[in-house]
């Protein structure tokens, strides 16, 4: 089998779900559709994360691995490139599993379920396709084909303020995407325009075609903030809390545990690796954004009343450490982060799945009006426990490893200002433990006062499925995080090196 | 030694067990699967612990073996290892939790019967001896950081076991929050540590480490500010005496015996970092502790709530380990010799004793509890006659908490003394001054239960009762331990025999034969002496004359010290007025109004924009018309002028 | 022979008169007539530059014929619609037309 072929099943595999969806004519066929499309994402996820390990063994040691192109567009140089690295598939093997506990956790989703599950599918096409894909362009249309059904998601079946939520956030993203577009082609042309292929041009640097160094001072902003506002970097995550509050579970679930690492992942793959120079250079305006997200996120979220704005606070901040490590520049952060994007996923799906679970017996989400739900949901609430220990950062699941090694590998750097704002992170720790604790006093523990509330059901079958799965890759990542830990380093190492290699042999010449 | 794996193994493998199937076991099928795989670790570490003391010395010190030992998660050029280290310190610490966990384990059986969540409070506890063995055996700073955080969590879950109350839930938060904000140094600690030094763990004299060296006493005060928190030292000691919400052997275990003085074994396990990079910072080591013992004395003389009596009893005993600690001084050349760091014994050994006997004293106080149905003194009093086992036990352990002889308290205490003398004769008179405070209240406590006004309206309605055996033998295994290991060293320090504490753990290994200071000796026995008749006089009568005319005299100073000089008032001030009021509301309505606000002012001036621009599509024809011929006839004029 | 100027004012004087119509009108059958007046101008204006710049030539009376004739199908069209607006909405002033506007 072509690699070409190989890497494009996790395209293709959504391709036939949608046909089969645009099929089915009752609630099970589509069900049925959706079990068997996201089970075999995720087995072809886990098969690939195999196979890459084997064919590292065997000691293939190109940056990338099953690297292939088909033309698309000679005239232009688009091609559809994939290849996959340690960070991707990991990135890979965690949307697979989020789009198949986000198909358990709408399993009951009423009205209009097959047009729900198609724009769901096609969101979850995006995401694997930006994350096969090496061509810029590729990445870009993937990009966007993730970001458009999130506004139908919404829009169409969410809750509450659903209407200006779902126009604010595909608002500001595409925004982001405006930017992103005049960053990518920026990069193109700079780079000389005959490639998109990003590992072309990173081979460029510093070489012949090299992007002078006063062009990279401009596409870098452009870049790393069209990334960013995905990622939910201050001050532009606003759309996050609105936008993670109306949506429906499952679209938070994806939303939060796939989409936004999309941000970070651009922000390292595009903006940082084919713009080393001025990542170096400008990098410490978006190290303080960032580390304003990660305290700001924790003490917003201190004060929330709407369990979902406090889970999207609580992302703020941790996407933010996660762009915060990144631009600390070293293979250990680097490598914090993308456990941290991975940990972040896992959690957070849980963390929304949860609350949609409750919501949807309880039909409230004001902490204020929720209080004793462990005598009642014992099922459910023991779970909320565990998810919000992981997002404090309890060793022995996955928080702790990410933030650990974020935080290490953070204080690496020698000069004071990395370390100052290190140290301003770890100040996050606490305040997280603050408003989880204060969020599991007030809705889980004590009696509870609202008498409707006492006939309320435990978990179905389907919903401790897809809780289980989470709660087993949470605690799976931190019991035993060395091999996951391996395979991110070995995606990482080289584009860091490329990064910090990357002198400023250019700023000396006059870039225009 | 690999074996010692399952001693970290088995509680986790039954936490598990019991935490998922919990639910599907009989309460007593729970309790036996918790009690044996602890039982089993209580023997492994007791096999452990013979194996480890008679093998033979190296050099004239026990080696430190590396039974296990594997790399967790690489942190490029460093990493962070799991294994396990045996040392004399780490293997009196697995003596010491596995007995205390397991007299623990057994007392629970009568203490928790019938409740609600039976099997979920054993998984907690398998839970929380795990994560505290895993601590004591650590190879490194950062395994010990993250079982530190892990009995943390343990702490949280056992404090909140009775989830439905407030004032649990409240105590349960506390104790999470005020420890991870101490752990919030300790980390940062860990990273000054990790970076200068270039490695995480104990082996102190790896390459590399010296030029490190000029930042270590910066990275040691920011874990002991770590440890302190653990170990409840002024002003973080907060949480505490709220802790006791818990189940009564819950507080035994983790806020009496082991978990409190963990932070008081961190510094144990850097010792030699201490004293050869830092010996200048311990002194702040000494003045934490000193301060907070006599505050956490003071404090304890006025409580009327048991177990808060008992838990400034016990922040001030770990205050003493601490201060024991902090005496210590280098010999040549910066480094360790038996003599200057007598302390260091001497603290060890009181985290020893102290572990039996106040976890008898906490084991005792649950009995109580468990017969009167509160924790007031005012519904106790006169209970002697009632339940003479737990009288008796709770007499012996209050005897050698005041340092009486014979008991296992006076030793270790006499020890700490001692080496505060040679510190400074300021720090030694003022210990000697607690532990005269110590005597006091402690008697003050046991006379209030068992002598004094007795309760007979409560008592007439509800008649105390002797606790059942369960709940008695772990009562009277720790008052023996307590009797033995005092009647020993008592007489081993005054006649010079060898095999006491010191020939076990000291600050540099070697054996270390304990003499006692006699006149140290018979002047702190006087002083206890002293202080327990004066709360014999004023305590012990049906009637308290005395304590009215006291109480009457100073009652500004009694209120000050009931509530605990408001420190808990001041914690809430800053949490409440100033974290939440003025740092987290207005960011949230910063982020709100100014951060989304600028968004939305973005949207609505592109809205406005348009509805400026929209004359121009007005859809009027002849508006169109307008503009059509003025186009024409610009453009005309356009091309005749140019 | 009558100078080229006269035919030339008359036919600017219909075209303004038609323009000055079409803006300020109300009434749809009103504009319809003031566009026919401007169409008739400019077939004036054909007419009468072949007749006296380009006798030999024919091209500006065939203009002006398909001229007539587009302007008849229009104004078959024009009348058309506002019969139908009218029937709708009893009136065909264009003020008041504005369903379409947004």
């Amino acid at each position: 089998m072509s690699n070409l072929l190989f890497l494009s099943i996790f395209v293709l595999i959504p391709l036939l779900m949608l046909l089969g969806l645009w099929i089915a004519r009752t609630t099970n066929q589509v069900r049925g559709v959706m079990v068997v499309g996201s089970s075999a994402l995720l087995l072809h996820s886990i098969y690939l994360t195999f196979e890459f390990l084997a064919e590292r063994e065997a000691g293939n040691l190109a940056p990338m691995l099953f690297q292939d192109a088909w033309v698309w567009f000679p005239d232009l140089h688009i091609n559809y490139a994939v290849g996959v690295d340690g960070i991707s598939v990991v990135m890979l093997l965690l949307s697979s599993i989020i789009v198949f506990t986000g198909t358990f956790a709408s399993w009951k989703l009423k009205p209009l379920t097959k047009e729900y599950f198609l724009w769901f599918t096609l969101l979850s096409m995006g995401v694997f396709g930006f994350f096969i894909t090496v061509d810029m362009f590729a990445m870009f249309m993937f990009y966007e084909i993730a970001l458009i059904p999130m506004y139908l998601l919404i829009g169409v079946w969410g809750s509450g303020k659903k209407e200006y939520a779902a126009m604010k956030l595909t608002l500001m993203l595409m925004g982001g995407s405006a930017f992103l577009m005049i960053g990518i082609f920026g990069i193109y042309f700079g780079a000389g325009g005959n490639t998109m292929n990003i590992l072309d041009i990173a081979g460029h640097t510093g070489g012949a075609q090299a992007i002078p160094f006063a062009q990279q001072c401009i596409w870098f902003p452009m870049t790393f903030v069209g990334f960013g506002v995905l990622g939910a970097l201050f001050p532009f995550h606003t759309w996050s809390p609105d936008g993670h509050a109306s949506a429906p579970t499952a679209v938070s679930m994806l939303h939060a545990g796939v989409l936004m690492k999309l941000g970070g992942y651009g922000c390292f793959r595009i903006a940082m690796y084919l713009l080393p120079d001025a990542a170096q250079e400008l990098g410490w305006i978006f190290l303080i954004l960032t580390g304003i997200s990660v305290v700001y996120g924790a003490f917003s979220a201190c004060v929330q009343t709407d369990l979902k704005y406090i889970n999207a606070y609580s992302s703020v901040s941790h996407c933010g450490l996660v762009l915060f490590a990144i631009l600390m520049l070293n293979t250990t952060s680097c490598t914090g982060a993308v456990l941290q994007m991975l940990s972040h996923g896992l959690m957070t799906a849980l963390f929304f799945a949860l609350i949609g679970m409750i919501y949807g017996r309880t039909h409230t989400r004001d902490i204020r009006e929720l209080s004793g739900l462990m005598r009642i949901m014992p099922f459910l609430a023991v779970c909320y426990v565990i998810a919000g220990l992981a997002n404090l950062g309890l060793p022995g699941l996955s928080g702790f490893v990410a933030e650990m090694t974020i935080f290490v590998g953070s204080f690496q750097n020698a000069d004071t200002f990395h370390r100052v704002l290190t140290i301003a992170a770890c100040t996050s720790i606490v305040i997280t433990a603050v408003y989880i604790l204060r969020l599991v006093g007030k809705i889980l523990y004590g009696t509870c006062t609202n008498e409707h509330h006492l006939k309320l059901t435990d978990a179905t079958w389907d919903e401790r499925l897809a809780v289980i799965c989470l709660i087993l890759a949470v605690a799976g990542l931190g019991l035993a995080p060395l091999w996951v830990s391996n395979l991110i380093t070995d995606g990482v190492a080289p584009i860091v090196d490329h990064i910090n290699s990357a002198s400023h042999l250019l700023s000396n010449s006059n870039p225009f | 030694m690999e074996y010692t794996l399952f001693i970290l193994l088995l509680p986790f493998l039954s936490f598990l067990f019991l935490g998922i199937c919990g639910k599907w076991l009989s309460h007593k099928v729970a309790g036996w699967v918790g009690t044996l795989s602890l039982g089993a670790v209580a023997v492994l570490s007791y096999i452990t612990a013979f194996t480890y003391f008679t093998a033979d010395r190296v050099d004239g010190v026990f080696p430190t073996i590396t039974a296990f030992n594997t790399t967790w998660l690489p942190l490029g050029d460093l990493h962070f290892d799991m294994g396990i280290l045996l040392d004399p310190i780490s293997v009196m610490m697995l003596i010491v939790i596995s007995t205390v966990s397991l007299m623990v384990h057994i007392y629970s059986f009568g203490y928790m019967h019938g409740e609600r969540g039976f099997q979920r409070y054993y998984a907690f506890l398998s839970l929380f001896t795990m994560s505290m063995l895993g601590l004591v055996v650590a190879t490194n700073i950062f395994q010990m950081y993250l079982f530190w955080e892990l009995v943390g969590v343990s702490s949280y879950l056992l404090i909140g076991f009775y989830y439905t109350t407030p004032a649990a839930i409240a105590a349960s938060k506390k104790a999470f929050i005020v420890t991870r904000f101490a752990d919030m140094f300790f980390l940062i600690g860990i990273l000054i540590y990790g970076y200068y030094c270039k490695s995480f763990g104990f082996e102190f004299n790896e390459a590399g480490f010296a030029e490190g060296a000029f930042m270590l006493p910066t990275a040691l005060v920011l874990m002991f500010i770590g440890g302190a928190g653990k170990s409840a030292m002024f002003p973080l000691h907060i949480w505490l005496p709220d802790a006791m919400e818990g189940p009564t052997p819950v507080s035994a275990l983790i806020h009496a015996a082991t978990m409190v003085v963990a932070g008081v074994y961190q510094i144990a396990r850097l010792f030699p970092l201490w004293i050869q990079y830092a010996p200048d910072s311990l002194s702040i080591v000494v003045w934490v502790g000193a301060f907070t013992a006599f505050y956490a004395a003071a404090v304890a003389c006025a409580q009327s709530d048991i177990k808060r009596v008992l838990a400034f009893s016990t922040i001030s005993q770990i205050a003493f380990m601490m201060v024991a600690l902090g005496v210590c001084l280098p010999g040549h050349e910066s480094v360790i010799d038996a003599h200057g760091s007598l302390g260091y014994m001497a603290s060890m050994f009181h985290l020893f004793t102290h572990a039996m006997f106040k976890a008898c004293l906490f084991l005792g106080a649950g009995c109580i509890i468990h017969a009167v149905h509160s924790n007031e003194m005012s519904a106790m009093g006169g209970l002697r006659k009632y339940m003479p086992i737990t009288h008796v036990t709770f007499l012996i352990s209050c005897l050698a908490i005041a340092g009486i002889p014979f008991f296992s308290g006076f030793s270790s205490k006499d020890e700490i003394i001692t080496a505060c003398f040679e510190y400074s004769p300021v720090v030694g008179w003022w210990m000697t001054a607690v532990a005269a405070m110590t005597a006091f209240y402690m008697f003050r406590l046991y006379y209030g239960i068992f002598w004094g006004t007795e309760n007979k309206e409560l008592h007439a309605h509800h008649t105390p009762h002797e606790a059942p055996l369960s709940m008695t033998l772990p009562l009277i295994v720790l008052c023996i331990i307590t009797v033995g290991v005092g009647i020993y060293t008592t007489l081993g320090g005054f006649l010079g025999w060898g095999g006491s504490f010191g020939s076990f753990v000291t600050a540099n290994g070697e054996d270390y034969t304990i003499h006692f200071n006699t006149q140290i000796a018979i002047t702190s026995t006087v002083i206890a002496l002293i202080s327990i008749a004066l709360a014999t006089y004023i305590y012990k009568g049906e009637k308290q004359p005395v304590a009215d005319r006291l109480y009457n005299a100073f009652p500004r100073l009694h209120r000050w010290a009931y509530k605990r000089f408001y420190m808990d008032e001041v914690y809430q001030f800053i949490t409440h007025r100033i974290i939440f009021a003025h740092i987290s509301k207005p960011i949230a309505w910063f982020d709100r109004h100014v951060v989304d606000g600028f968004f939305d002012f973005l949207a609505w001036g592109t809205n406005a924009l348009g509805f400026q621009i929209r004359g121009l599509q007005s859809g009027s024809v002849q508006r169109y018309a307008y503009v059509f011929f003025i186009g024409v006839l610009l453009l005309i004029l356009t091309i005749l002028i140019f | 022979m009558i100078q080229i100027e006269y035919i030339l004012i008359i036919s600017a004087i219909m075209m303004f008169a038609g323009i000055y119509g079409f803006l300020t009108r109300r009434s749809t059958l009103a504009i319809l007539l003031s566009i026919e007046l401007m169409l008739n101008s400019a077939d004036i204006n054909f007419a009468v530059f072949n007749r006296m710049l380009f006798p030999t030539g024919s091209e500006g009376y065939v203009f002006a014929l398909f001229t007539i004739a587009i302007a008849a199908a229009e104004s078959a069209v024009a009348i058309a619609i506002m019969i139908n607006l009218y029937r709708l909405y009893k009136k065909i002033s264009v003020g008041e037309l504005n369903k379409m506007k947004w």
